[in-house]
């Protein structure tokens, strides 16, 4: 009960700024020459005005904006995505085939950059200020600097090119017909390059939260206690100062999410994956607006999900949280 | 006797950009079984940094240079650290000032303490369960199943501490160390403590080194004394010898700032009224936004009080009793939610913003902490001008005026220029008090105005206090828990608890035939009640130059 009335707060909060950034982006779209007939026109290689006029009307681009802004909000509210005129199918259908590459990226690029940030983070912090720290936050430091379609072309570049280990892109092999477990290796394989670009940018700020956060929490009266009560030292950091210092840790992750989606725009692109960003990204080119608004109100949902998972693990790391003090 | 523990000339040095070279210079001490050594010294004495070389817990690049520390026949300077390991918490316990920092707050209390024996013995998870409860009835936690599945935030202060003693006597260590154990604790709470540990010391035989600034906490348990300044042992022996016929001329002036509990003669207090406070009410409402989970606190409910003109009213209470909330409505820090604060016929409580900014001049406030309270990137001498300048007077002369309040308050006009992280407490506190005084106010609220200081200085900042209320005719709301403080600056007393003010009166009712129940145990849980610090007036201004 608890549960769902959190919920349900989270996603009234969350309402009001669903509807501005959906109207926002809505009206921005009015601002770029040209719309989606335009577009459909230009694929079919030109058509003569009447027809022009008549594919206005059938995708009611002939009325006023306000009228449809108003038009796409009502048919949000019985969650009807409407229909794009460039896939020929409707808004959900084709954002649900989208969707498991970007889901699968994120998640795997979200896992690698918190646990190797973890890791480096823990390392660097119990030997701070001597060779492995410095290595560790230089290392950090270039991850962070890089733009990400950098290292996503230097990757192809190397590793699928030059050493030829791993493909440059797509996501899984075209014509395989494989099935099972061996599909499933099969994109694994896909995604290793992909993966790493995206979590690199992300493992440096995770590296460099927790080296900070295992060195403030080391300094707490607590582990002054625990190491008083004769623990040794290893059992001081895994047992007393891990579980305080992950607690930043977590609250990254659900601010970073909406980051994450923008970054797999980028990293979608470099390797041709069939994701939700680079979805957006044709959407833009083709004026599809139904599609991009479509893409715009699952990503949203999508960190709003995140976040709140986010705040159901910090209640249960954190006693403190869920008794309200 | 035999001895537990003794330190041998030990000498800790600090790093190289320190304030000073030793932490511990040729300290010597020795701690017999079955007794309370008290080591008792003002900030930066250090007395922790004893504590710290026994355990081989000294903070990183403190290390101790040379002498010894011998315990069970071994010099535990020369251990290695796993030998060590072996000794802290099993043989050597320890408990620490800050019972809600000094817990994991992620832990449960059973888990925390059921680690000792993880670590040092080979109980089974059933056998550790049933010695944890052991433990925590002997600690007379109340309900001790439920308080091993608590969090530390879910118990009180002073249960939190029982707990803290429970783990460190897991063991039954030989000695136990406990650092400044009852300082954050409300003083009811710190009787309890205090009695709690001589009754397990008595009935377990441990040597317990009982770390402390507080020479009130001293009379109440002290079998031996130890008095320590930068870093020396400066007296020590029975705590009759050093309590009642101290040597040393620092262990006198220490003794001397003590407060006693008795208030000094009546003074004349004028009959009429400056501030007159009728029914204040103060109400705190929390969460629901359906009306589910919904807390209301009555901070403050229903207080009536008067304070004299030329007179010095203190609010007495433990925390939470509403003392401070009342504090910050007096000056309109806080809107209560009701009731009427007269002055000068203006009822402050119901001034709107632009009103109160000419009437803020009139009723100025001293906080607890003069770390907090001043701001690191400014100048002191702009701090104190700010407040007139806000009110209009010109720059240049405000500036003037903060020098000549600095005179005032005992400081170096010249200071004026410097920045608030080059002075210390006590100077700190004399800034605030500037700061206070250059609206020219004519009520001060002091809420815990000493409460940060050591006892030397606490005296001098009283001292100022006392002689700035005659020199400029200043009316004082003067908010404390310490009785000792009270009875020493108060003409008037106010009890409060839970928000109502139980008991109101001249210092002399109040101390000499307390009224209320509430009252009465407030008084008998002040630390070292039955010792009337002897005065030893020369040496104080010695120490003080």
């Amino acid at each position: 009960m608890r549960f769902l009335s959190l919920a349900g707060r989270r996603l009234a909060a969350a309402l009001p700024a669903l509807v501005i950034i959906l109207a926002g982006l809505f009206l921005l779209l009015q601002l770029a020459p040209g719309d989606t007939v335009d577009a459909l026109v230009a694929q079919m290689g030109g058509g003569d005005a009447s027809m022009i006029e008549a594919l206005r009307r059938h995708y009611a681009l002939d009325q006023s904006t306000s009228v449809r802004l108003g038009d796409y909000l009502w048919r949000l509210i019985h969650l009807d995505l409407g229909h794009s005129a460039i896939y020929g199918k409707p808004v959900a259908e084709v954002i649900v085939d989208r969707l498991p590459a970007t889901l699968l990226l994120m998640g795997s690029a979200l896992a690698l950059a918190f646990a190797a940030g973890m890791g480096l983070g823990i390392i660097a912090a119990r030997r701070v200020n001597r060779w492995p720290d410095t290595l560790i936050s230089t290392l950090g430091l270039i991850f962070y600097a890089t733009p990400s379609f950098w290292f996503g072309l230097m990757g192809i570049f190397v590793f699928a090119i030059y050493l030829g280990w791993l493909p440059a892109g797509g996501f899984g092999s075209i014509g395989s017909g494989l099935t099972g477990f061996a599909r499933v290796l099969d994109i694994a394989y896909y995604l290793i390059l992909p993966t790493l670009t995206l979590a690199l940018i992300f493992l440096a700020t995770y590296l460099r939260i927790m080296r900070a956060s295992m060195l403030e929490v080391a300094t707490l009266d607590f582990v002054r206690t625990a190491r008083a009560k004769g623990l040794s030292d290893n059992t001081v950091v895994v047992r007393h100062i891990l579980r305080n210092a992950l607690l930043p840790m977590v609250t990254l992750i659900g601010l970073q999410a909406g980051t994450m989606l923008g970054g797999s725009v980028v990293v979608e692109s470099v390797f041709s994956l069939p994701g939700l960003g680079r979805l957006a990204y044709e959407s833009v080119m083709q004026r599809d607006l139904n599609t991009l608004l479509g893409v715009v109100f699952v990503s949203a949902l999508l960190v709003i999900t995140i976040n709140f998972i986010v705040d159901l693990l910090y209640a249960r790391l954190d006693p403190r949280i869920s008794s309200g003090h | 006797m035999t001895i537990a523990l003794s330190i041998d000339q030990l000498s800790v040095a600090l790093p190289a950009d320190a304030d000073r070279p030793y932490a511990l210079k040729q300290v010597s001490l020795h701690l017999n079984r079955n007794e309370i050594l008290c080591v008792v010294g003002e900030s930066g004495s250090g007395k922790s940094m004893t504590a710290g070389a026994i355990m081989g817990l000294l903070p990183d690049r403190v290390r101790a240079e040379s002498g010894r520390i011998e315990f069970e026949g071994r010099n535990l300077l020369e251990l290695n650290d796993a030998e060590l390991r072996r000794i802290r918490g099993a043989k050597i316990g320890m408990i620490f000032q800050e019972p809600m920092t000094a817990l994991n707050p992620l832990i449960t209390i059973g888990d925390q303490i059921g680690e000792m024996f993880r670590t040092h013995s080979k109980l089974s998870r059933r056998e550790t369960a049933e010695r944890v409860q052991a433990l925590l009835r002997d600690v007379h936690i109340p309900d001790p199943l439920a308080a091993a599945r608590a969090y530390p935030h879910e118990l009180s202060g002073g249960q939190r501490q029982r707990a803290m003693i429970a783990m460190a006597l897991a063991l039954e260590p030989a000695i136990l160390i406990a650092d400044e154990p009852t300082t954050a604790l409300d003083v009811t709470t710190q009787a309890q403590i205090l009695k709690l540990i001589r009754e397990l010391q008595e009935r377990k035989g441990t040597a317990v080194l009982f770390i402390t600034h507080d020479f009130g906490v001293v009379a109440e348990i002290a079998d031996r004394v130890a008095v320590m300044q930068h870093g020396v042992v400066v007296e020590q022996g029975e705590a009759d010898t050093i309590l009642n016929r101290p040597q040393h001329a620092y262990t006198r002036a220490l003794i001397s700032a003590v407060p006693p509990l008795t208030p000094p003669p009546i003074r004349q207090v004028a009959e009429e009224s400056i501030l007159a406070i009728r029914q204040v009410n103060k109400i705190y409402r929390k969460g629901g936004l359906l009306g589910r989970n919904k807390r209301v606190t009555h901070a403050v409910r229903d207080v009536t009080l008067d304070l004299p003109k030329g007179g010095t009213l203190g609010i007495v209470g433990e925390s939470g009793s509403g003392k401070s909330t009342l504090a910050r409505c007096v000056v309109r820090l806080l809107d209560p939610n009701s009731g009427h604060i007269e002055f000068d016929n203006v009822d402050l409580a119901s001034l709107g913003r632009r009103e109160l900014r000419e009437h803020a001049r009139h009723v100025q406030m001293v906080f607890q902490d003069p770390y907090g309270s001043l701001n690191p990137r400014r100048r002191v001498g702009e701090l104190v001008a700010q407040g007139p300048i806000v009110h209009g007077t010109p720059c240049q002369q405000a500036l003037a005026e903060a020098r000549e309040l600095f005179e005032l308050v005992g400081l170096d006009p010249d200071a004026t220029r410097r920045y608030p992280h080059e002075f210390s407490g006590g100077q700190r506190q004399r800034i605030c008090l500037a700061r206070a005084l250059a609206l020219k106010p004519r009520v001060l609220v002091a809420d815990e105005p000493v409460s940060a200081l050591d006892v030397s200085v606490q005296a001098q900042v009283l001292e100022l206090l006392a002689r700035l209320r005659q020199q400029l005719g200043l009316s004082l709301l003067f908010i404390t828990h310490d009785l000792r403080v009270a009875a020493q600056i108060c003409d008037h007393i106010a009890v409060m608890k839970n928000g109502s003010v139980v008991e109101h009166g001249t210092a002399a009712q109040v101390f000499g035939s307390p009224g209320h129940e509430y009252t009465r145990s407030l008084l008998d849980a002040v630390p070292g009640r039955h010792w009337t610090p002897p005065s030893f007036a020369g040496d104080i201004e010695r120490i003080a130059a």
